[in-house]
């Protein structure tokens, strides 16, 4: 009974041991290198990977609170890889930081509560799993902590998420009132469509467009994402808003599935908007981390592109799209990260001449780029091809031919950034940098998601074989 | 044969290349894999008559392997005789690409990494069967344009890479929407949703969804061989590029439209295709004829070669057009035709801009004395390019003729005429060019002191040269060859 508990809940129990654990190296007497901190959470947290990939067999626990399946299992393991990653590429950052160990405490609270989020299995616990994460996530973005942008993206962060809180709690107490549950099961039993029940939903629907920075809900993002440190804006725009996609493509296939007719209209209506707005602002913008952050909000409309498919495919080319989409963006956001690091400057005329001094990052750069911007062979091609095939299973072929043609608009902010690393010049460009250890094996990480990942077909595959759809 | 080993080949010399660290290694290792390369594609001539002799039929040495199963995507590879030819074209130009090289001197590895990354998706492309591929093909061979252009390049480059790179991505988006729809439009009786083209090619299309899907197709593909009035990435991209760039564009590139339009607009949506047969030559000859007049403008070399390929390119399009099973002939053979001439014209123009720095016509002169087999391959090009008869400019454009007009109808003859007609412009501002630039007295006094062709240069142009002078005198192996239904 216990062993069967506790194997089902592998993966939250591992990340709440290094909780605790850092926990009482903080109030214990002795003090540690900060070194010895980060090797230890980035091994724990490579064990949890590898953790990921034990099969085990499904399971309800809490009376049908916390539901765990191989699905729930591999996208938790996305997200795990995720956050190692990011924690490998914070390494130069975090180890002169006084306050590292509060970092991972905040940041592996947030990833917990994602978990939770995910496997999920009634209203309360969603609820409590998405606030978990929320709450910590806003003291993260806070974490530079002498900058007064840092603190101010922090407050318009947690205010924003205090209201898409609020509509969503709003909405949750709605849809008890209409179907007198709060479990996903029964919900999906109870809902007729009534007027009720679509007010409901559209509440609950707007909770989570906030937290998936689709438009109209976006204003937050750009400010957000520019004022955090790097390494939380990364954070935020792949882990949290991947964990909340796995969540949100769940309800809608399971819970709200006799909602389809209606939802499928809104979502399109959705994506179209996240594609056209996040495209058009992400072309002026002259800050890396700005622009980064506007296509983050138009890569959302990708995804709810793909969403809108409703089938197994689309279950699967969602998933697949984030696996892809963390090695790519993590890709961009850690040299955007490092350089910021080393030498402080983030905006794109700063990378003129980059090619010239550092090739190797200018390559890594260049590739997460095109991957982005969904150019074969990367991995982001086929990412973006499967999600608007999904999309297109509708027949809705206008939608798609925006879509696409929305891909030909990102291209042209991507290829800016190319442009100044490889065919622009500076009297001062940045200099030869040299990349420790362990921000290197990030890179290689990635790098090697981006290339390989869509040559090998079985990838996809499996994640079709676990996936969802009607 | 294995055809992968042809998409693989320029790989991996790539990765060789990559790792080469003698100074100027990377430009011999690149020679080696190309001429490898060259040897590969006769050798699959070969094998493919050897097959053909023996009577086989529909696509030869044919590979299939399972890609996304779920999705029933595969990886599939075959030729018949138009991609037979397509791909000996590109190993030619590559060969004489690389040698036009030689002297790439910042970033050389880089240089040819990207042109023979370039050159797989072009592989690639030409041997796929299955339409998922055939996009993946297609789409590599964007961005390394974008790079070659925009870093090697000359004049406004990274507007032109801009230019280029967005307008060529917004064609395969139209493809992308068009292959979506004939992928859904394969179910049914037939099976599941596909994108192998033979089982495609097989089902006939719901004629609703040809009608819907043809056009995008088309445009898409028609975006990448100039289709009016999506031609002006054209004269921009060709005149920024670096000599191998603009080679492998105008005499490559631009074929990827011409041979998606034909193998699968046209050949997997046939009621489409006759209903918009018009419009599309409505099109293409505007193309030809405006592309004349505008080439008659030009003074800068490149731009007159640039602006004479949309014209040319338009006699593809008119070719694949009149749906005559001659015109389409002739229009493969223009392909080819065209992918060879245009090719030695920038690479005479390159050789010129080398010495004498300059591509503006009135400020060249008399080239003809001081470096004379230079002066005498840009004859060349430039009678092929007028349609000399003995040059494969002549066979292509008189098969596209003939088979236009056999489309009876006031129209067509219209149009076959103004195309005829275009010859005579063609004829006008090649003349002038080489009027005015190879003969005449010598302009500068500077330009004395000018060398010819070295070894190299020689080498690409004679390459170049022998494949338009066997075209032009035997055309028959090629029309066999290609020998279309």
């Amino acid at each position: 009974m216990w062993a069967d508990t506790i194997l089902s809940l592998r993966q939250e129990l591992l990340v709440a041991v290094i909780i605790f654990l850092l926990l009482f190296i903080k109030v214990g007497a002795a003090a540690y290198r900060t070194e010895v901190i980060l090797h230890l959470v980035n091994l724990l947290l490579l064990v949890n990977f590898a953790l990921g990939f034990w099969e085990y067999r499904d399971s309800i626990l809490f009376n049908g609170m916390f539901h765990t399946n191989k699905l729930l299992v591999l996208e938790k393991n996305i997200l795990n890889l995720g956050t190692l990653i990011i924690s490998l590429q914070a390494y130069s950052w975090l180890k002169d930081h006084r306050q590292a160990t509060e970092f991972y405490i905040l940041l592996l609270s947030t990833l917990m509560g994602f978990f939770f989020m995910i496997s999920s299995g009634n209203l309360l616990m969603f609820y409590l799993g998405l606030e978990l994460s929320t709450i910590p996530l806003t003291a993260l973005s806070s974490f530079d902590l002498e900058k007064r942008q840092s603190s101010e993206a922090a407050m318009k962060f947690i205010l924003s998420s205090a209201f898409s809180s609020g509509l969503l709690l709003f909405g949750i107490s709605l849809l008890y009132g209409a179907t007198g549950t709060l479990s996903f099961d029964i919900i999906a039993q109870r809902l007729d469509g009534s007027a009720f029940q679509l007010f409901a939903f559209i509440l609950i629907l707007s909770g989570f467009a906030f937290k998936i920075s689709a438009v109209p809900f976006h204003l937050w993002t750009a400010d957000v994402y520019e004022g955090s440190p790097i390494t939380v804006t990364a954070y935020l725009s792949v882990i949290s808003k991947g964990a909340v996609f796995f969540i949100f493509i769940q309800t809608l296939y399971t819970v709200f599935k006799p909602m389809a007719g209606n939802w499928y209209r809104i979502l399109v209506l959705l994506s179209v908007l996240t594609m056209v707005t996040g495209n058009l602002f992400a072309l002026r913008q002259n800050k890396l981390k700005r622009l980064l952050a506007f296509s983050s909000i138009a890569q959302s409309g990708f995804i709810l592109a793909g969403i809108t498919g409703s089938s197994r495919a689309g279950d699967a080319s969602v998933i697949y799209f984030i696996l892809v989409y963390i090695f790519s963006n993590l890709g961009a956001f850690g040299v955007v990260s490092f350089i910021s690091t080393q030498t402080g400057r983030e905006s794109i005329d700063d990378y003129k001449g980059l090619y010239a001094t550092n090739p190797l990052l200018s390559w890594i750069m260049a590739l997460s780029l095109f991957s982005l911007a969904g150019i074969p062979p990367t991995a982001g091609f086929f990412g973006k091809f499967f999600l608007l095939m999904a999309g297109a299973g509708k027949g809705n072929y206008v939608f798609i031919g925006i879509a696409a043609l929305n891909m030909v608009i990102s291209l042209y902010y991507y290829l800016r950034v190319i442009k100044a690393i490889f065919m622009d010049s500076q009297p001062q460009p940045i200099g030869k940098l040299k990349i420790p250890l362990l921000p290197n094996i990030a890179f290689l990480v990635c790098l090697g998601g981006i290339v390989v990942m869509g040559l090998m077909g079985w990838v996809y595959d499996y994640i079709y074989s676990l996936s969802i759809g009607f | 044969m294995n055809l992968s080993l042809l998409v693989l080949m320029p790989l991996i010399t790539a990765i060789v290349v990559l790792f080469s660290r003698r100074e100027g290694g990377a430009r011999w290792v690149s020679l080696t894999g190309v001429t490898v390369q060259l040897l590969l594609s006769f050798g699959l001539l070969i094998l493919y008559w050897k097959e053909r002799a023996a009577g086989s039929m529909g696509m030869l040495f044919e590979y299939r392997h399972v890609w996304f199963k779920p999705l029933n995507i595969w990886y599939h590879v075959g030729v018949d005789g138009i991609s037979v030819a397509m791909i000996l074209l590109t190993a030619v130009v590559m060969v004489a690409a690389v040698l036009v090289s030689w002297r790439v001197q910042s970033w050389d590895k880089e240089f040819f990494v990207l042109l023979l990354f370039l050159s797989a998706g072009a592989y690639g492309f030409f041997l796929s069967l299955d339409l998922f591929t055939l996009f993946f093909f297609l789409e590599i061979s964007v961005i390394p344009k974008f790079l070659l252009i925009g870093i090697w390049g000359s004049g406004k480059k990274e507007y032109s890479a801009m230019k280029l790179a967005l307008m060529l991505m917004g064609g395969s988006a139209l493809v992308f929407v068009g292959l979506l729809g004939v992928y859904y439009n394969t179910g049914g009786a037939a099976g599941p949703y596909t994108f192998d083209w033979p089982v495609i090619a097989q089902v006939h299309l719901p004629v609703e969804a040809q009608r819907r899907f043809f056009p995008l197709l088309f445009v898409g593909f028609g975006i990448f061989t100039a289709l009016f009035p999506f031609h002006t990435w054209v004269p921009d991209g060709h005149s920024s590029a670096p000599t191998a760039a603009s080679m492998f564009l105008a005499g490559i590139s631009m074929k990827l439209g011409g041979y998606g339009c034909l193998r699968v607009a046209v050949s997997l949506m046939p009621i489409a295709a006759r209903e918009y047969s018009p419009v599309i030559i409505l099109l293409a000859t505007i193309a030809i004829v405006y592309g004349a007049f505008a080439t008659m403008m030009q003074k800068d070399l490149k731009y007159i070669n640039a602006y004479s390929s949309i014209s040319h390119c338009g006699f593809i399009l008119l070719g694949i057009g009149m749906l005559t099973r001659t015109a389409v002939m002739g229009a493969v053979m223009q392909m080819i035709s065209h992918g060879l001439m245009t090719a030695l014209f920038f690479a005479a123009i390159g050789m010129i801009y080398d010495r004498t720095h300059t591509r503006l016509v009135e400020r060249l002169g008399g080239l003809l004395k001081i470096m004379p087999f230079i002066s005498t391959i840009f004859v060349i090009a430039g009678l092929c390019s007028l349609g000399l008869p003995g040059l494969s400019g002549f066979v292509a454009e008189v098969t596209v003729f003939m088979g236009s007009w056999q489309r009876t109808g006031e129209a067509y003859r219209i149009a076959t005429i103004l195309a005829c007609a275009s010859i005579v412009i063609t004829a006008v501002y090649i003349l002038r060019a080489t009027g005015q630039s190879i003969m005449g007295p010598v302009k500068d006094q500077q330009y004395y002191g000018l060398a010819d062709a070295t070894w190299n240069e020689k080498l690409a142009a004679v390459i170049l040269g022998a494949g338009i002078i066997a075209i032009g005198v035997a055309p028959f192996w090629l029309s066999d060859l290609l020998n279309i239904k």
